[in-house]
């Protein structure tokens, strides 16, 4: 029972970053209906942009506190991963808006790609190990929950608590819901468009910053491929929750990190990956619209 | 006229002033793109920790590049592009007389690449044919037909497959396996991988027909991941990352290509070299290459390629006239696997050496990313694609003498993929339709006409 609960705890974890990546992916598939294949590279991004501004800190100044670090790593990150965002989005998807639907998958993972590569030019091709930013561990009830695991639950629970309020109840939330459900008469009512779907590519970005910074204070480690399996079961997530929903895609993307951490702890870890897509299959096939998803209605 | 002149001069300036502006902006932009990524390089140390090391003047070449080009941009070309345009809209459509060359050019492309070979060997010699035939002539010839086999399930039918690389790992797979454990000879196992292929798309298939658009895409994209890391982890038999090795090269009509006294070397009376199998592969794949264009302009014109390109159009107007979606999706998933499977058999049999490495996402990208580019549908526009995408790649390794410019650290290889994922990204941007944006339609009334790739749907399923 205590194995059981563990497991719950570190697949909430690993599910929290999963999740923070899948909203990108969710929000900006809603927003233009296309899927943004660099988003998971963007999340590699956030992670080496905090790992370069942990090093210039450990570097430069001396006996910064942690939590200080931390914030700093994170706001950074976000800022980075933002603004490479903003400008994949200008330079490589809106010549193509209204053009065919594959022109921009397309460019997406051209996009991919290059990031990826991108980084291992520049920042080499090896792992990046940092030492523990933060190491005290508690024990609750025979249960060892690490103080890196609660922090980052408490900083997903934070930011979805700031975003759900941003989408819901901010004009500027009340614009992305206007352009998602029809961009034409958003954009005959008086809601910048361009600057709505920016704005959407900035906050998807943000987001899988944080999730690139938890997942490099979590693993201590990040590497120049680290986009592509994460961000695949970050887009699993979001179309395991319902793709365009936000509840949805934090929903699927905990889902994902427990059926991970669990097939891992009960079964073969070799095919935790095999159990994660199979279960996409599978839910695509019986369930296409995801657990929170509107059903599509088909029009002639 | 002194009026005209003065407003012109405004704008010219106006213009410069904007440019000045637009350069700022860009340089400012490149600052905080790349400030962390190109001033700032995280290097293990001695006692393997990062340590940050300043490039702070290669952040600044990367900054005024940007500032520069972007001056440039907005100052010269887009003035000279708007005036081009303009000048275009003015002149008469004339319609041009296609050229000769133009006409025939499927016909001579082939003619060029069945003397492709002797040329090659005329001009650079025995040894140094091998370059050129086998890392231009046979890799790009395995991608021109994976992207026209690729082109029958996205091109024609309109489904979006992004795992493709499964069924060339299967094909690929089939023939290492069998033929290492049952020596069976190439030319068994290429129609029985071709086969195994098919059988393998029909079963992804099945579940995923209810599926359209992006959920289609993503779940054949889980179902390649699947398949890989089923070839990584059945150890037992596929020996994992390790891959299988040794497998047997392909014959003759029972000649072998190797050094012993009946091998093709010595019954032609020529010197030993692997280039004469090289050769033998190079024709073996334009071979199979071109079988798959036969059989898919054939099909093009039979009941079954026509209700292909009928779904792609519009499926529900399809199901409401009669054509079995069920069926004709099927056999679009499985006739493109198994042109799939012919080619990874003979990338097994070329590479003597098959491991799940080269199954990647990354292959069923750079395989989708040819036949988009080439303009779905067009068999040349794909094959010229395929060549520009992989020859340019192919060419970035033999530019070493960059490195006397960059100094002896530069390493062209590294930027193979960057340069690559680009050039995806530009071409697209440039030509969204593809390098041949129009189309023949299968079906014409009197009169064969061009139409433009725009007025084709791509499909949703």
């Amino acid at each position: 029972m205590e194995y059981f609960v563990q497991q719950l705890v570190n697949g909430l974890t690993l599910g929290s970053i999963y999740g923070m990546i899948a909203i990108g992916y969710t929000m900006v598939y809603g927003i233009i209906g296309m899927i943004n294949f660099a988003h998971g590279d963007i999340f590699m991004l956030g992670g080496f942009a905090a790992l370069i501004v942990f090093l210039l800190l450990t570097t430069f100044i001396a006996g910064v506190p942690v939590v200080l670090a931390l914030l700093l790593m994170m706001v950074v990150a976000m800022l980075t991963a933002g603004l490479w965002n903003w400008t994949i989005e200008k330079v490589a998807y809106r010549p193509l808006r209204g053009s065919f639907r594959l022109a921009p998958l397309i460019t997406a993972i051209g996009m991919s790609i290059a990031l990826s590569n991108f980084i291992q030019v520049t920042q080499g091709p090896r792992n990046k190990p940092i030492p523990p930013l933060v190491s005290s561990v508690y024990d609750v009830f025979g249960i060892t929950i690490s103080l890196k695991q609660i922090i980052i639950i408490i900083i997903t629970a934070v930011l979805l608590s700031i975003f759900w309020y941003i989408v819901n109840k901010t004009p500027l939330g009340r614009a992305q819901r206007a352009t998602e459900q029809d961009r034409k008469m958003a954009a005959l009512l008086g809601v910048d468009v361009d600057r709505t779907i920016s704005v959407t590519f900035i906050m998807g970005a943000a987001l899988a910053a944080v999730a690139g910074t938890m997942y490099l204070m979590y693993y201590g480690v990040v590497v120049f491929t680290d986009g592509f399996v994460p961000g695949v079961k970050a887009f699993t997530a979001a179309v395991l929750g319902g793709i365009g929903s936000l509840p949805g895609a934090v929903l699927g993307g905990l889902l994902i990190g427990l059926i991970e951490s669990l097939w891992s702890a009960y079964f073969t870890i070799d095919y935790k990956d095999v159990a994660t897509f199979s279960i996409l299959a599978i839910v695509l096939i019986f369930k296409p619209s995801g657990i929170l998803g509107r059903p599509e209605v088909e029009k002639v | 006229m002194a009026n005209i002149a003065s407003t012109s001069a405004s704008a010219g300036s106006d213009l410069t002033a904007r440019a000045l502006r637009e350069a700022v902006f860009a340089g400012l932009i490149s600052l905080g793109l790349f400030v962390l990524f190109v001033g700032l390089k995280s290097d293990q140390n001695i006692r393997n920790e990062l340590v940050l090391n300043q490039r702070w003047g290669l952040l600044s070449i990367f900054v005024i590049v940007a500032a520069v080009g972007r001056f440039l941009m907005v100052a010269y070309v887009q003035p000279a592009m708007a005036r081009r345009k303009a000048a275009k809209a003015e002149a008469d459509s004339v319609v041009k007389e296609e050229t000769f060359f133009k006409r025939h050019f499927s016909k001579i492309a082939i003619v060029a690449l069945i003397f492709y070979p002797p040329v090659i060997l005329a001009l650079v010699g025995v040894q140094g044919s091998l370059k050129w035939v086998d890392n231009f002539g046979v890799q790009i010839l395995i991608y021109v037909m994976l992207a026209w086999g690729l082109n029958i399930v996205v091109g024609l039918a309109g489904l979006l497959d992004l795992g493709y690389v499964a069924f060339y790992a299967v094909g690929a797979y089939s023939y290492a396996l069998l033929s290492t454990y049952f020596g069976l000879s190439f030319w068994i196992l290429l129609p029985v991988a071709g086969i195994l292929a098919a059988f393998w798309g029909m079963i992804l298939g099945f579940p995923v027909l209810r599926l359209r658009g992006d959920y289609l895409a993503i779940v054949t994209l889980a179902f390649g991941e699947i398949i890989r890391l089923v070839l990584i982890n059945w150890t037992e038999v596929t020996k994992g990352t390790f891959g299988v090795s040794g497998i047997a090269k392909a014959t003759l009509f029972g000649i072998k290509f190797d050094a012993s006294k009946d091998g093709f070397a010595a019954m032609m009376g020529l010197s030993m070299s692997s280039a004469y199998y090289k050769i033998f592969l190079f024709y073996l794949i334009l071979a199979l290459a071109l079988l798959t264009a036969y059989v898919t302009i054939r099909l093009r014109r039979m009941p079954i390629g026509r209700a292909w390109e009928a779904l792609r159009e519009d499926e529900i107007a399809c199901r409401s006239l009669g054509i079995n979606t069920v069926t004709t999706k099927l056999t679009a998933f499985a006739t493109g696997a198994m042109f799939g499977g012919f080619a990874g058999a003979f990338f097994a049999v070329r590479q003597g050496f098959v491991s799940p490495e080269s199954f990647v996402f990354l292959e069923s990208a750079v395989i989708l990313a040819i036949v988009v580019l080439g303009g779905m549908g067009s068999l040349t526009g794909i094959a010229i694609a395929a060549a520009v995408m992989i020859g340019g790649t192919e060419i970035l390794r033999e530019l070493s003498f960059l490195k006397a410019i960059f100094g002896p650290d530069f390493t062209p290889e590294l930027y193979r993929m960057l340069i690559f994922g680009l050039a995806m990204v530009v071409v697209m941007v440039w030509k969204p339709r593809g390098f041949v944006g129009s189309r023949e339609p299968t079906a014409f009334l009197r009169e064969r006409k061009a139409i433009s790739g725009s007025f084709t749907k791509e499909g949703h399923g």
